[in-house]
Parts: C-alpha cells; structure tokens; sequence
C-alpha cells in the first residue's frame, strides 16, 4: 500500500517530518516496508510561469521559442511541445532543477537559441501519464514564480505500508490518517463521505437499471448508482498525482474516481458503461461451470461453480469483486455510467482469485472482508465527484440490495484488564481517548468501558482482549513496556533423557570423523527408484504433496540414504577427497509403530494421533577413505568393516552393544550388507553401497548404515547406572583357535564359545583370522581370547579345564575344531 | 687366613672399580662371588679350621663377601645407567614427523548448532523441550489456532497439502467410503511449529513453558531468505499472571544470550490470528550497537542503517486458542501467557554471517568444517 505523504498529510498533518511520520506508523500500527519517492528529488526550482508568447525556432520546424514570465523577469524557454500557446499557466524547471530521471537541467543551446529553462509535460514530472505536450494548469490566479509544489507535488516521498491481513481499513489513505491521528493526537480531517452530491438528475435510478442479487449469502451488499450526461476526458493533474504516487496508471475520469475513491477508503468500487448493460438489468450469480469471460486485461478466464460473477441478460460482466468484464468496459463514448459498490464475501473472492491465478486491488481488499457500511459511503464520495470531474448528473436514488448489515459489536473493556494483562499500565481516561481516536465510541469512565466498534474495524475488533491491543498500541510497546520475567516456571528446565542421548549420538558421529549434515526432507518421486527399492515396499510409497512447486520436491524421504548419496556426489564433485557424512533426522513412513515411546519412536503429545509414522533416524555414509594413510600406516577405506567399527564405536558412546546379521537390502551390495540388532530388535542395516548405486551418484566405492535411534536409546544404560564392585579376583586369558567351515559366521562360532563357557567365561573377543594352507580349502581360522574370572573366588586349573572341554565339545557341534 | 681374605677384598674391590661393562662386572661376580671362588671355599670351609681360627675368619669372610656384594650392586647400577644412555640416544627419532592420522575432525551444521543454542538458553530459563509431527493434521496447524476454515491467514501461509491417498487409508475417507471435505482433518506439512501449542496444552495442564524445535513447510520458492523446508523455534509460556512486559524481559534475556550482553528488543504491532496482541520482535543491531552506521560513518548494511533486526514475531496467546484446551485447565478468563515463534535459520544467518540461506541445506564439507 502506497501512501503519498502529500494525500495523508490532507487529513492528517501532524508536526513530524516524513522519517518520524513512518515511524509513527510503524511502531504503533502497521508495518512500513520502505519510503520511497514519486517526482523530483527536490522540489527547488520548480515553478509556476505564464506563456507570454510563441514564435517559430528559424531553424527548427517542431520548436518554438517561448517568453515566459517565471517570476523574476522574463525568459527565453525553447519548447518543443505542439501545444504550446500563449497566455497558458505552464509548470517550469529552471536551470539547476534536477529532474526526476536525475538529470540536473542547465542553460542548453537549441540549434543556435539558448534555452534558459524547461516547460514540462506531466510524464516529465512523473505526475500523470501525458507526455505528448506540455501540462497545462486550468486554474487562474497562480501567480508566475510561485514555487510549483504548493500547486502539485513536485517531489513528494511515498511511504510504502505492508498492512496485515485483519487491518484493511489500512488498505486506503484516510483508514491510515486515522491511524496517524490515533497515535499523534493530531487532528482528523472530517470523513469525506461526509455530505453526499446532489441528484439532479431525472427520473429514479429504478427507471434506468436493476440488480437481482440470486447469492446473498455471497454477495451481502450491492448498490449502484445511475449517472447521466458523463463527460468522459482526462482528470485533473491533482488526481492524476495522487494515482499515480500511489502506484496506479490514471485512465480516464470515471475510472481514475473508482481508483481514487478506492484508494482512500479501501472500499474497491466498478463503473459499467450503462448502454452496454441491456436494460441496465444485472444479475449476481455463480458461475456454471466451465462459463468464460474476458476480462478487462483481454485474458479469457474459466470459471468453476465457486466464482460469483456480475451478469447482464446475455452472460457473464465481470468477476466479483476482482475484475470487471471487457463487454462493459467504459470507454471514451461512454455517456451513462452505472456504478457498482458492493461488498462479497472475503472468503470466495480470497478462494476464486487464487484459483483463477487473478489478483488485484480490489480483489486484494475484498478477500479481507469488507463491512458492508462502507458501501454507501463509497457510494457518496464519488458520486461527488463524478459531479464535479465529469460533469454528470446523479439520477436520484440508489439501488441497494442488502441481506441483514451486522450490527456493530458493543464491547467491554475492564481497565484492570489492560495492566494485567500487558503488565503496561494505561490510566482508564487514556484508554478511552485512544480508542476514540480511532473511531469508537466510548462511554463509561474508571473500570469499565463502554466501546461500540466502527464499521471499519467489525471483523477484527470483536473481543475485550482485541480492544487491549488497540491501547497498548496507540500507547507504545517500545515507549511504556517494561522488560519482567515470569515469576516462576514451577519446573526446571531440561532436555529429557532422550533429547540428551541424541545430542550424544550426533556428537559421537562427529567425533568418530562424520559431518553432521541437514538435508531438505522433501525429495523426489523416483527416489525410491534410484536406489531400487521395489514398488511394493513401504518405503515406496511415501507420502506426497498435493500442491508441489516441483517434482524435486515433492514426496516426504522414507530414508535418509538417498540426500546423503546426493551430498556425497555434490561434495565428490566439488573437490573434497574425504566424504564421510552423517544425518540425524526424521524420515516419513504412511504406517508403522515403534514398540519404544517418546517422540524418537514418533509417538507425540495430543489428544489426536499424529497422522504419519516419523521415527527418527541416523544415517552416514562414507566415500573412499574413511582415513587417510600417512607415512607409516595405510588408509582406511570406507568398507564395511571400517563402518562397522564406527557404528560400534558410536553404539559404545551410549554404552550399547550391537549384533550385526547377515541381511539384504535392495541398495547394497549383496554379501556385503547387514541387519543391525539392537537388543535383538532389527534397527536398521549397514553395508556396502551396491555398485550400481554408486554408479547413478557417480561416487567411488562407498559404505553406510542407517537405524533407528529410539531402540539405542532404548537399550543404552546411560543415566540408569548402578554400581557394581570391581572383581578383584584374577581373570585367566587363554587363546584359542577354531577351524570352521567357511560358511559359518564369526557370530555363531562366538555364540557357541560363550554359551559353552557359561557364566565363568567373561568375554570371547575375536583378534585374527587366518585362511590357508594349514587349515584347508574351504576352512578359515578364527582366533578368541577368552577371558575366565569368577566374581567371588581364584579359579582353580581344573575349573577352567573342565569350560574348555565344553567349549571344544561346542565347536564340534558346528563342525569345527580347535587348532593347537 | 684372615690376610688372605684381605688381599681377595682388595684386589676383587679394585677390579670391580675398574669394570666398564655389566658383561665384565658379571664375570667378576663369578669370579669372587661364585661357587668355585676362594672367598666362597674359604668359607665353606671354616668347619674345618681350629676352633681358634673359625670366628675371626668367619667374621672376616662374611665381612669381605658383603662388601663385594655391595660394590658390585652400586657398580651394576652405574653401568646400566650409562648403558641405557648410550641406548637411548641412539633410538632418538624425528618429532617433526606428522603423527599417525587421527580420526578426522566433524563438524556439526550450523543449524544443529544454533537450534541447541537456543535450546539451552530457554532451558536455562526453565523451560522444556517438546517436539511435534511434522506431517499434521489441519486441526493442529490451523483450527485450533483460530484460523477458522477459509481464513486468509490459512491461505497467506502457503501452506503443502498431503495427498489424502498417500496417507493411512483411515485418515481421509469417512466410514462410508466418501472422502471428506475440506477441514480440520485434512493433513498438511506443518507451516509452523505452533501446532505443538495445542497439542502440548492438551497433555500438560498450566503452568505450561516449553519451546519446540522443528523442522517446518511452506510453498516459498528457493531464495537467498526463503526454502520450503526451514526451521523453527517455538515457545509458549501460560500461568496465570503472565504478561506482555514478561515476554519482552524474556526475549531481552535470549537476545543478550545469543548476540551479545547489549541487546535489547523493540516490539511493533503485528498480526497472527492466534495471538492477540500480537508483535513483531527487533533485536537492536549487533554490528552497528543500534546506530546504523558502522565506525567509518557509512551505513550499516547488516540493519540496513535501521539500527534494529527484525528476529521473530510473538504475542499474547488468543482466548480462542485457550478455547480449544480449557478442559485441559485453560480457561480463557483464567489463564494467559505469551507464545513466539523464530526462525533457525535466520538466527543462524545473523549469528554466523552466512548470505544466503541455501547454504544450510548443500552440506559442502567446505563449509561444514567451519564449524567443528
């Protein structure tokens, strides 16, 4: 909403320059996006001056060289307007007048005659939109030389407001000069609706047009007048500037005061060309669906069942309150003119414009929900100046079809209320006087008042505590608001015990060498696809958006692979020869449940259950080397056993032990893949990234896991700890080595071991494996140290002879043997 | 006798003196010491000596071997210590060397960062940590939060709607098959974190002070200030005297927690449909201290010469929000507190300097490392 401090500064001047002006406004009532400017940088040496005489330039044909009186004697001015003409009161930059383009005018020689001076166009002043002669003042009496911004604004600063959507009595000038006269106290002009014109015209507006309203409930209010003998012709140079610094192109006289009126107060107002009407007859309707119209920017829009259009006898006029129709466009023949203000309802137009992709200021203003009280007083304003503007006679009466108009809301404001509630105290007498400056009236004095909301506020101010904002306002936060703390929370504060364990989760992987990344949770369709899981599968089907700005974007990640595949290649390509990421975050399932609680396992307060399944995640991928060699190690590569390490390393960090199973996954390579237990509970799954997918990224060899956290968390003993008395009796450490078949996995060799060993044998840790000659084809060796201790005595020889015997026993059981 | 033993003393003390190896000390420990050397047959064979003779050739015997004893001892000690000298001096290595690779440094993304300093700071202050869904039902996001159906704050959001047919198959269809019309049970990505307030009021009576972290959704196209993913911090703090001064002390106090002792805040009138009144929050420019202008005069482009930072939007919870929880123990004319709501993001833009919001989501490890 532009707002040209010249047009606010006429209902509203308060001693302020317009810096403070904006300020004002913005820390009492509405945001101000910027001040900006229409017209010169300055108004010096722009003047008035008359035309004394015009004589042909002898060189040039097009040129005419001026006298002109501009107050200090007369000038020689060479103008190469076709209208120039003697005895006209003209607008003059003098040498050293900076233009609004930024030119700063001199004394210029004209093929051979010195110009001492410029006579300018409207478009030059940037104050209307003529720029094929010179402007012409018709008022007489403007003395030469008088500086020519106390006739137009020359130079005038635009502040530019960003109004909420609740405050569309901000959406027009005088709306914010009550604004201004609220906050500064300064006077209001009186309304402009004040007195109405006088109908002169014949007849009754009845004999010249009729309204049938088939949609009440969707059109609540919809007047019009009838104006006869409509002079259509350029307006004024004042409207024009006026139009033009708030930012809209003046036209033509009746639509330029349809602008204007709607521009001052926010009521959106439409001017049909009576004789393309039939009968003047029209009718508020729904669109059928699929019923086109062209509407006045030449587009054909479509219509469905929604759409409230404005319909004459043959069809379709003009959209609701968005935009009128082509076929009863007012033109330069036009002679009566039909005037339309209505209110609709703010929810229809807000739906219809959106999805007719059609926006526009009154479309913009409607959608906000006008009261329909504001409709008559459009109606008075311009019909004044249709009078005065264009000439024409109002027809008496008006056509006024109205469903019931709300009553104004009759509210109370305890004064207690306001302190205790802003913990700002504001004395009763000054709460009454704000709310009167805005245009309530008020009754009651003390503890309660009495305030009757205006016709301009009935949407938004319908409660006590709204009548509090108004106050505290006008009062000022950032004046009278002291800085208190509550007195108490009645609780400490702190994270729960998962929050905390998850913090501890992604430090870990921090440590252990990962950048803990955040990716956008919104992903591709074929995502899925990419890393070959089969359409069947949950983690297929995710959960898409409706309403997408791309397809990029547009389904919720059911894994966490998929971006961190995405960051691998971006930062591969990019240079960095390391790439070991990891992601702490949600990802999206349509179903599923956690047996865990809390929100890790997606499980979330309130009394409707969450709609999806979000159990939270981490992730990592590796690329390459996981460690760089240096110059007496190798490197570690990203293989499955490097992240295996780290994925026990950051399990032991929350003091959780993981098991690792054969499985398969759909993205890793076969053989090279794992289901991560936790406690026995499948978590998620570690490998190494199929070939094929490495490919599609374009990344080397690459290796990652990915699981649930709320199991981890589950299992982790963390802040749950009891102590136990170190065993001090000593612990025998044998080695041993057991020959197996190939086939049969280090996890069930020391399953077998440890069963066997009973509760005496503490530990079993793998720490070699050997293949070769000296246990066969087909065979490997896995070597354990086994670990023997009793918490209560000295183990005897024999006690341990006898374990080891069950231990061999075991190891036959899976076909092996112990080697010595 | 007892002359003999003195010679042997004398002459096995000399030598020991002159050893210079532990190999040679060895040999004279043998040598004198041994099973075969005269000092020892000398006094094993004292039984066999007149009786006269057997104490004082006993007593100097005894004497003379403890003696060697110790010699040999205090010398072994001195020739090791020399001898580990020399040893290590020999085995001296470059320290120069790089050592062995370390795990490499992580670092965190900065949004992790500064969504936990936020955290923290409102933990200080007492308050919890609550999370929500990220895919929400309408009811949470909007009805609840009076934006009735049809409001133009709900369409002013931009908000994602979830496809009906993507969802759990009960979610979106009435019993009869028929899919429902729009409404509270329709499913969006959540376009704030608010939904959380009255989730979180429906579990906990007041007193209530939580913030909630989160990652929120919104149709804004990508630009350097705007994503359709982004992230939030809310917070809610409802008793039964809480007021509008209390929530500018409290944002005084995390504004000063998070850019500097000096901050203060400045509020201006704004509008959210589910608090009233409702502000707009300004942090007092931390490069500027307020001024506009940076030390050499110019101005500052941080605050754009303002002086002040917009950071977040805040308010007076709504009546008809409280509306949707009294039977929770929120009785509009009973209860009050304030709630606001912040960006992660632009936090972390001001904190750390970074120009374009983008920047959080690529995850160049260039980047990253900056912040270990």
């Amino acid at each position: 909403m532009r707002v040209p401090e010249s047009w606010l500064r006429t209902y509203c001047d308060p001693d302020l320059g317009v810096e403070e002006l904006a300020d004002e406004i913005a820390m009492h009532s509405i945001e101000v996006e910027r001040i900006s400017h229409v017209g010169a940088p300055s108004p010096d040496a722009f003047v008035v001056g008359r035309v004394l005489s015009v004589e042909k330039h002898p060189d040039a044909d097009k040129l005419s060289v001026c006298e002109v009186d501009a107050g200090e004697g007369v000038r020689t001015i060479v103008c190469g307007a076709p209208n120039v003409a003697v005895g006209q009161t003209v607008p003059v930059a003098l040498p050293g007048a900076v233009m609004p383009d930024g030119t700063k005018l001199g004394r210029a020689k004209l093929r051979g005659v010195e110009s001492d001076g410029m006579i300018l166009s409207e478009a030059e002043l940037q104050i209307g939109d003529d720029a094929a002669g010179i402007a012409v003042f018709d008022e007489d009496g403007l003395a030469p030389g008088t500086p020519l911004s106390e006739v137009i604004p020359v130079s005038d600063p635009v502040i530019e407001l960003e109004p909420t959507s609740n405050r569309v009595d901000c959406f027009g000038v005088y709306g914010v000069a009550r604004e201004v006269h609220a906050v500064t106290g300064a006077d209001l002009a009186e309304a402009p609706w004040t007195d109405d014109a006088e109908a002169t015209g014949k007849g009754e507006v009845t004999d010249y047009a009729s309204v049938i309203v088939e949609v009440p409930e969707l059109c609540p209010r919809f007047t019009a007048r009838v104006f006869t003998d409509v002079e259509i012709g350029p307006s004024p140079l004042w409207l024009k500037a006026r139009l033009i610094g708030a930012g809209l192109r003046p036209i033509s006289n009746v639509v330029d005061i349809t602008n204007y009126v709607m521009l001052m107060t926010a009521q959106p107002l439409h001017a049909f060309d009576l004789d393309k009407v039939p009968d003047g007859a029209l009718i508020i309707r729904t669109a059928k669906q699929g019923e086109k119209l062209t509407t006045l920017d030449g587009v054909e829009r479509t219509f469905d069942d929604d759409a409230v259009l404005v319909c004459d006898r043959n069809g379709p006029s003009g959209i609701a309150g968005i935009m009128g129709g082509q076929v009863s466009e007012v033109s330069k023949t036009t002679t009566r003119v039909l005037l339309e203000v209505a209110t609709w309802n703010g929810v229809n137009i807000l739906r219809t414009s959106r999805k007719l992709g059609l926006r526009s200021d009154a479309s913009n203003r409607f959608e906000k929900q006008l009261h329909p009280e504001l409709a008559i007083r459009a109606q008075r304003i311009a019909s004044r100046l249709m009078v005065e503007l264009c000439g024409a006679k109002l027809v008496p009466g008006t056509i006024d079809e109205a469903a019931d108009i709300p009553e104004p809301h009759h509210l109370e404001l305890r004064t207690e209320r306001v302190e205790a509630l802003l913990g700002m105290p504001i004395e009763p007498k000054l709460c009454s006087e704000y709310l009167k400056r805005l245009d309530f009236e008020v009754s009651g004095r003390g503890k309660t008042l009495k305030a009757t909301v205006p016709f301009h506020r009935h949407y938004d101010v319908t409660r006590e505590v709204d009548l509090i904002e108004e106050v505290g306002r006008i009062h000022g936060y950032a004046e009278n608001l002291e800085a208190t703390l509550p007195s108490t929370s009645g609780q400490t504060g702190r994270l729960t015990r998962e929050q905390r364990l998850r913090r501890r989760a992604e430090d870990a992987l921090r440590d252990l060498g990962f950048d803990v990344v955040v990716n956008l949770s919104l992903t591709d369709p074929r995502m899925h696809t990419r890393i070959r899981i089969p359409d069947q599968e949950l983690r297929a089907q995710p959960i898409r958006i409706s309403n997408p700005l791309s397809a990029e974007h547009s389904v919720e990640r059911t894994a966490l692979l998929g971006s961190l595949l995405d960051d691998a290649s971006y930062n591969r390509a990019h240079g960095a020869e390391r790439v070991a990421l990891a992601e702490s975050g949600r990802v999206y399932l349509r179903e599923g449940s956690s047996p865990h609680d809390g929100v890790l396992a997606g499980k979330f307060v309130g009394n409707r259950p969450a709609p999806a399944f979000e159990p939270w995640r981490l992730g990592a991928l590796a690329v390459g080397e996981l460690r760089p060699a240096g110059w007496r190690d190798g490197a570690v590569a990203a293989d499955f056993y490097s992240l295996k390490g780290m994925l026990e390393a950051l399990a032991a960090q929350l003091g959780v032990t993981i098991e690792v199973v054969p499985g398969d996954e759909p993205f890793l390579q076969p053989g090279r893949c794992g289901r991560v237990l936790v406690g026995g509970e499948d978590a998620g799954w570690i490998g190494e990234i199929h070939p094929l997918v490495c490919r599609d990224w374009d990344i080397d060899a690459a290796a990652g896991f990915e699981i649930d956290l709320a199991p981890l968390v589950a299992a982790s003993p963390s802040g749950e700890e009891t102590y136990e008395d170190v065993i001090s009796y000593p612990a025998v450490h044998q080695d041993i080595a057991v020959v197996v078949d190939e086939a049969v996995p280090a996890a069930g060799i020391r399953s077998a071991v440890l069963d066997a060993g009973g509760e005496l044998l503490r530990s079993a840790e793998v720490f070699d494996l050997y293949r070769g000659e000296q246990v066969g084809e087909g065979r490997k060796s896995l070597a354990l140290r086994l670990t023997f201790r009793a918490a209560d005595r000295t183990l005897t020889d024999e006690e341990v002879a006898e374990r080891r015997r069950a231990i061999e026993a075991a190891v036959q059981k899976i076909g092996g043997s112990i080697r010595e | 006798m007892t002359d003999r033993i003195e010679e042997i003393r004398k002459e096995a003390a000399e030598a020991i003196g002159a050893a210079s190896t532990t190999a040679e000390l060895e040999e004279l420990r043998v040598r004198h010491l041994g099973r075969k050397a005269e000092l020892t047959q000398i006094l094993r064979g004292i039984a066999e000596l007149p009786k006269e003779e057997r104490g004082p050739v006993g007593k100097a015997g005894n004497e003379a071997r403890r003696e060697l004893e110790g010699l040999l001892e205090s010398r072994s000690a001195e020739l090791d210590a020399s001898e580990l000298g020399t040893r290590l001096a020999e085995d001296a290595i470059d320290v120069t060397l790089p050592g062995s690779p370390p795990v490499p440094a992580g670092a965190l993304n900065p949004l992790i960062r500064t969504q936990r300093e936020i955290e923290d700071i409102f933990i200080g202050l007492g308050y919890r940590v609550m999370e929500g869904p990220e895919v929400e039902l309408d009811y949470y996001n909007f009805t609840a939060l009076n934006h009735p159906p049809g409001h133009a704050a709900r369409m002013e959001q931009d908000t994602f709607y979830v496809d009906p047919s993507t969802l759990r198959s009960d979610l979106r269809i009435r019993s009869n098959g028929e899919e429902l019309p729009p409404g509270p049970e329709d499913v969006v990505l959540r376009t704030h974190t608010s939904p959380m307030q009255v989730r979180s009021m429906e579990a906990q009576p007041p007193p209530i002070f939580i913030v909630v972290p989160g990652r929120c959704y919104r149709s804004d196209p990508f630009d350097a200030t705007h994503s359709p993913i982004f992230h939030q911090v809310e917070g809610l703090a409802v008793g039964e005297d809480i007021t509008l001064a209390d929530l500018k002390g409290t944002l005084d106090e995390f504004a000063r927690a998070i850019f500097g002792p000096d901050r203060e805040t400045r509020f201006r009138p704004d509008f959210f449909p589910f608090t009233e009144p409702s502000v707009q929050v300004d942090v007092s420019c931390f490069r500027c201290g307020g001024t506009g202008k940076l030390s050499d005069g110019s101005r500052d482009p941080l605050c754009k010469g303002v002086g002040w930072i917009e950071i977040l939007g805040a308010g007076m919870v709504d009546p008809n929000v409280y509306g949707f929880v009294a039977a929770n123990g929120y009785e509009p004319e009973r209860v009050q507190g304030f709630a606001f709501g912040m960006g992660i993001e632009r936090i972390a833009m001001l904190k750390y300097g970074v120009p374009d919001l983008r920047k959080f989501f690529e995850n160049d490890v260039r980047v990253l490392e900056q912040f270990r």
